[in-house]
């Protein structure tokens, strides 16, 4: 079936539980700037997770009161955070060893394409001009444990975001493990893009119709 | 006797010379030593290679020291936030260089500088437009990119807590770059909230020995960069 648009799919609210949901007991965790952040809101009850930010703080708590906010206190995108009850501060090359050296055990980022082998294009559209800001995002993808992909299946425009090959510049070369979208949930494997879960009223065919490469059934 | 102690922020940066390669502490404005920049703004040091995060806000701090045309190049890893004018425009118009360096291979490159080590292979970036022309070299069956250490001349960390001799502790997520900032440097110039006296910090707490630190002077009461952004202040005042 070949739904109306509006009417299938999951909304981010629905995607970001999606990953949540895939988050186990105990885990360490990086969420990106943006959609990425909504995941925090939806862990489920009787689990512990432990937020890493990679300005240097470990246990990170919601966002604080009006009137709390501390500007010494703050998250990767530069918002006030909390630190929650057993935090802990650190600088900046103990907090990319946490990264690099493989400790953390999950990062979820947004995506501007991803490719059927998981490359991950999020940092630059490489348009003439723009100004190039990368951040931690190559730190994260080639040092996390597990890498999570949460975006919507097209762009705005309509373009399919999974695709064969980037046309972007990439961020980390074969690094994504899994993608969320409104539509589906993939894995990426050795065997190509894998559907996991489509959201209500998606069928294989629509799915496959919305993306630039190649899925294939469990 | 040793102390590290000087009165005001001019006489801390007074031998910042032109040229220099200056690191600059910060995430944003957490940790930017913004009186230190403000003071080396007033010195006037130019053609100045600064290794910082980010650009600066508005047109106070790194951003003023830059809209000042005092910076020949920047080495960083996020040269633009919501707030950042400065930079994008002259780096728009060619008129100042950009070295973008991927976040931890920026904190390692200058972690590194500070321990003697002069290169080391990495993961992060392989396979991307910044790995490219560099040397890759494979263990283990994976790739890595051949990065080098930096090492400046100046840093300029802001910090919580120093004692005459240069140990310091931080607050919250101002830390950062400053510990490592700190080691990289001929010179290293701090900020700190408060001086207290010898043995006035836990020894067990101490964040940077004293051994890393050359020059502290004591702001009370820090500019709040987001403040003077807001009220669209611009330095010199």
């Amino acid at each position: 079936m070949v739904g109306n648009d509006k009417k299938t799919g999951w909304n981010i609210h629905e995607m970001a539980q999606k990953v949540a949901h895939d988050i186990p007991d105990g885990a360490y965790v990086n969420l990106g700037i943006g959609i990425p952040e909504l995941v925090a809101g939806e862990v489920p009850e009787g689990r512990e997770v432990i937020y890493h930010t990679e300005n240097g703080l470990l246990g990170m708590g919601p966002v604080p009161d009006s009137g709390q906010e501390d500007p010494e206190l703050i998250n990767a995108g530069k918002k006030c955070v909390t630190a929650i009850p057993g935090a802990c501060y650190f600088h900046h090359a103990d907090s990319f060893t946490m990264i690099r050296g493989r400790h953390i055990d999950i990062c979820v980022l947004g995506a501007l394409q991803v490719s059927e082998r998981g490359d991950l294009a999020n940092w630059s559209t490489g348009e003439e001009g723009a100004i190039p800001a990368v951040g931690g995002a190559m730190d994260l993808v080639a040092g996390v444990k597990t890498i999570y992909v949460i975006s919507k299946h097209v762009t705005k425009s309509g373009d399919p975001k999974i695709v064969e090959q980037c046309s972007f510049p990439l961020t980390g070369k074969g690094v994504v493990n899994r993608i969320y979208t409104d539509l589906a949930v993939l894995d990426v494997t050795g065997d190509g893009l894998l559907v996991r879960e489509m959201a209500p009223g998606v069928s294989f065919d629509h799915l496959q119709q919305k993306t630039g490469a190649r899925l294939n059934q469990y | 006797m040793i102390n590290k102690i000087v009165r005001t922020p001019a006489e801390a940066v007074a031998g910042i010379f032109d040229g220099a390669v200056v690191m600059i502490g910060g995430f944003g404005e957490a940790g930017s030593p913004i009186e230190l920049i403000h003071a080396l703004i007033d010195q006037g040091a130019k053609d100045l290679c600064v290794v910082s995060n980010n650009t600066g806000s508005g047109h106070v701090g790194l951003a003023a020291l830059i809209e000042n045309r005092q910076v020949r190049k920047m080495v960083c890893s996020f040269p633009r936030s919501a707030n950042s004018k400065v930079f994008p425009e002259l780096y728009q118009r060619g008129e100042i260089e950009l070295e973008l360096v991927p976040q931890g291979t920026l904190a390692e490159r200058i972690r590194a500088g500070g321990a003697g080590i002069p290169a080391f292979y990495t993961p992060t970036s392989v396979g991307t437009p910044l790995a490219e022309g560099k040397e890759i070299r494979v263990f283990g069956g994976q790739s890595y990119v051949l990065e080098y250490a930096i090492k400046a001349d100046f840093s300029l960390v802001k910090c919580r807590a120093a004692d005459r001799y240069g140990n310091l502790t931080y607050n919250k997520t101002a830390r950062n770059f400053g510990p490592v900032m700190c080691t990289a440097a001929a010179t290293t110039i701090v900020q700190a909230k408060q001086i207290v006296e010898p043995g006035g910090i836990d020894p067990e707490v101490v964040v940077t020995p004293g051994i890393f630190v050359s020059k502290v002077t004591e702001v009370g009461s820090p500019a709040d960069e987001s403040t003077l952004v807001a009220e669209d202040r611009r330095y010199p005042w």
